[in-house]
């Protein structure tokens, strides 16, 4: 299957789904219908970035200047991050 | 303490299901309630239920499931609902939907209700209310999952398939499209309590569970990003038992409506173990020492062949209900487990119910 997503995509939260902080565990959570997630680091800062506001192009550029690496690698990984959280009902794009 | 005298330490549960109430105007033959229903004057009052869900979120509860007999029949429901949203955790709402209204809706959008699931017994009206043991309540369904869609809520529905209506699995998925679920479970009769009693009438054919299966992984597919399938098996045709509530008290706590906290729904099945009150001890305290709670959690309870399985840390040993109820043993490997020395029964199940009668006995 394909993992590209086009960078004008703008992705957004699913119907039903929370992305918060949990004082409790000192963690990120998603929560949705009968799901629950603990994102890695990784997915957290990617996370974070979706607003329903910003393109996926938007979250490599902030990403690739914070982390001072290679656009196209960035694009890749939050690429098939996204797609993948899309495939569970959290994202969608 | 677990039964070699050792603390099992645990992390804060993940969910909270509260058994609201054991009332419902339906009667489903497979009801996950005890057969010995609680009166409503045995249930808490609205001040408990508040102080449980101020203690869950402090305990680190993440997500509330709303359930009963049916939650709705709870006129302070929404309060509910509202402390839970207060300390942002996921609440779930687990109706038959036939008391929801617009007014109903319109309270528990505005409580901040995150989610609904709506339960129907088939795709047919005739069938669906016989299954239900109530007449016009598959209409009722239809009509309140609509007020939910329009309210804007995410919606669930939810299918419980057996011998008698597993035909119609496509048709379920349909409707789930067309309600504008983003979500819908196909879940086969899980076989305690109620289930249990009815086994013979609701069996599916290895056929039927096969046909089932293929359907719900064609539409999985085919779906992929528009709804969300989620497909409980039997177990009766399987090799392995499910991670009964994701082991023993691990990630859940249910609470009955009258209050005692249990690891699952059905633990009170269970002899010999004391399930402490939320009216008399916090929910913190329960979690972290109650000796009920403590009982199968680990694996260091566990027998042969459990005990040296590189599974046990998967399916926790199955499901203690269903070890009792089949064995007569708490503690014996779940005989879904093709290596349990019990095994044979769930076969013999599957034969005694060929060719049997497709009358029930109601849940009442
Ligand atoms: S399973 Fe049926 S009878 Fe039992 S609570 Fe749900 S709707 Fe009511
Ligand atoms: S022997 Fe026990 S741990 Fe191993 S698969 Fe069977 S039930 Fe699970």
């Amino acid at each position: 299957m394909s993992v590209t997503v086009e960078a004008d995509t703008v992705p957004r939260f699913g119907i039903g789904v929370k992305f918060r902080f949990d004082e409790v565990r000192g963690a990120w959570v998603v929560l949705a219908p009968e799901r629950l997630f603990l994102p890695d680091e990784q997915a957290v800062e990617i996370l974070k970035l979706v607003d329903g506001q910003r393109s996926l192009g938007a979250i490599v550029d902030d990403l690739a200047v914070r982390y001072q690496a290679p656009q196209e690698l960035i694009a890749t990984d939050v690429a098939v991050m996204l797609r993948d959280l899309a495939d569970k009902g959290v994202i969608r794009l | 303490m677990n039964g070699n005298g050792v603390r099992v330490s645990v992390e804060p549960p993940l969910g909270l299901l509260l058994e609201l109430t054991h009332r419902c105007p339906l009667q489903c033959p497979y009801c996950s309630n005890p057969l010995e229903l609680q009166k409503s004057g045995a249930e808490l009052d609205t001040d408990t239920w508040l102080r449980v869900l101020d203690e869950a979120a402090a305990l680190g509860v993440l997500q509330v499931h709303f359930s009963g007999g049916e939650p709705t029949a709870r006129k302070d429901l929404a309060a509910m609902v509202k402390r839970a949203a207060q300390h942002k955790m996921y609440s779930n709402l687990i109706t038959s939907a036939v008391l929801l209204d617009q007014r109903r809706v319109a309270e528990l959008a505005e409580a901040g209700i995150d989610h609904i699931q709506i339960s129907f017994q088939d795709v047919e009206p005739e069938n669906a209310d016989r299954i239900g043991g109530y007449a016009g309540g598959h209409l009722r369904k239809l009509a309140a999952a609509r007020l939910v869609q329009e309210a804007g809520l995410p919606l669930t529905l939810n299918f419980v398939v057996h011998r008698q209506n597993a035909e119609r699995v496509s048709q379920m998925i349909a409707m789930g499209l067309e309600l504008g679920a983003g979500r819908i479970e196909v879940a086969h009769v899980q076989y305690y309590g109620w289930g249990l009693v009815n086994r013979s009438a609701l069996l599916p054919s290895r056929e039927q569970l096969d046909a089932v299966t293929a359907e719900v992984e064609s539409a999985r597919l085919r779906l992929k990003g528009r709804m969300l399938i989620d497909y409980v098996v039997p177990d009766y045709y399987a090799l392995r038992p499910k991670a009964c509530m994701g082991g023993w008290a691990r990630r859940f706590i249910n609470i009955s409506p009258a209050g005692k906290a249990l690891p699952c729904h059905a633990a009170e099945t269970l002899p010999g173990l004391e399930f402490p009150s939320v009216r008399e001890q916090s929910l913190g305290a329960i979690w972290r020492d109650a000796p009920a709670f403590q009982r199968f959690r680990g694996t260091d309870w566990m027998p042969e062949p459990c005990q040296s399985c590189d599974k046990r840390e998967i399916d926790w040993g199955g499901c203690r209900c269903q070890a009792f109820a089949l064995t007569g043993n708490i503690s014996a490997t779940d005989p879904a487990c093709a290596l349990s020395p019990d095994h044979a029964v769930m076969a013999e199940a599957v034969k005694q119910s060929r060719g049997a009668s497709l009358g029930f006995v109601y849940r009442q």
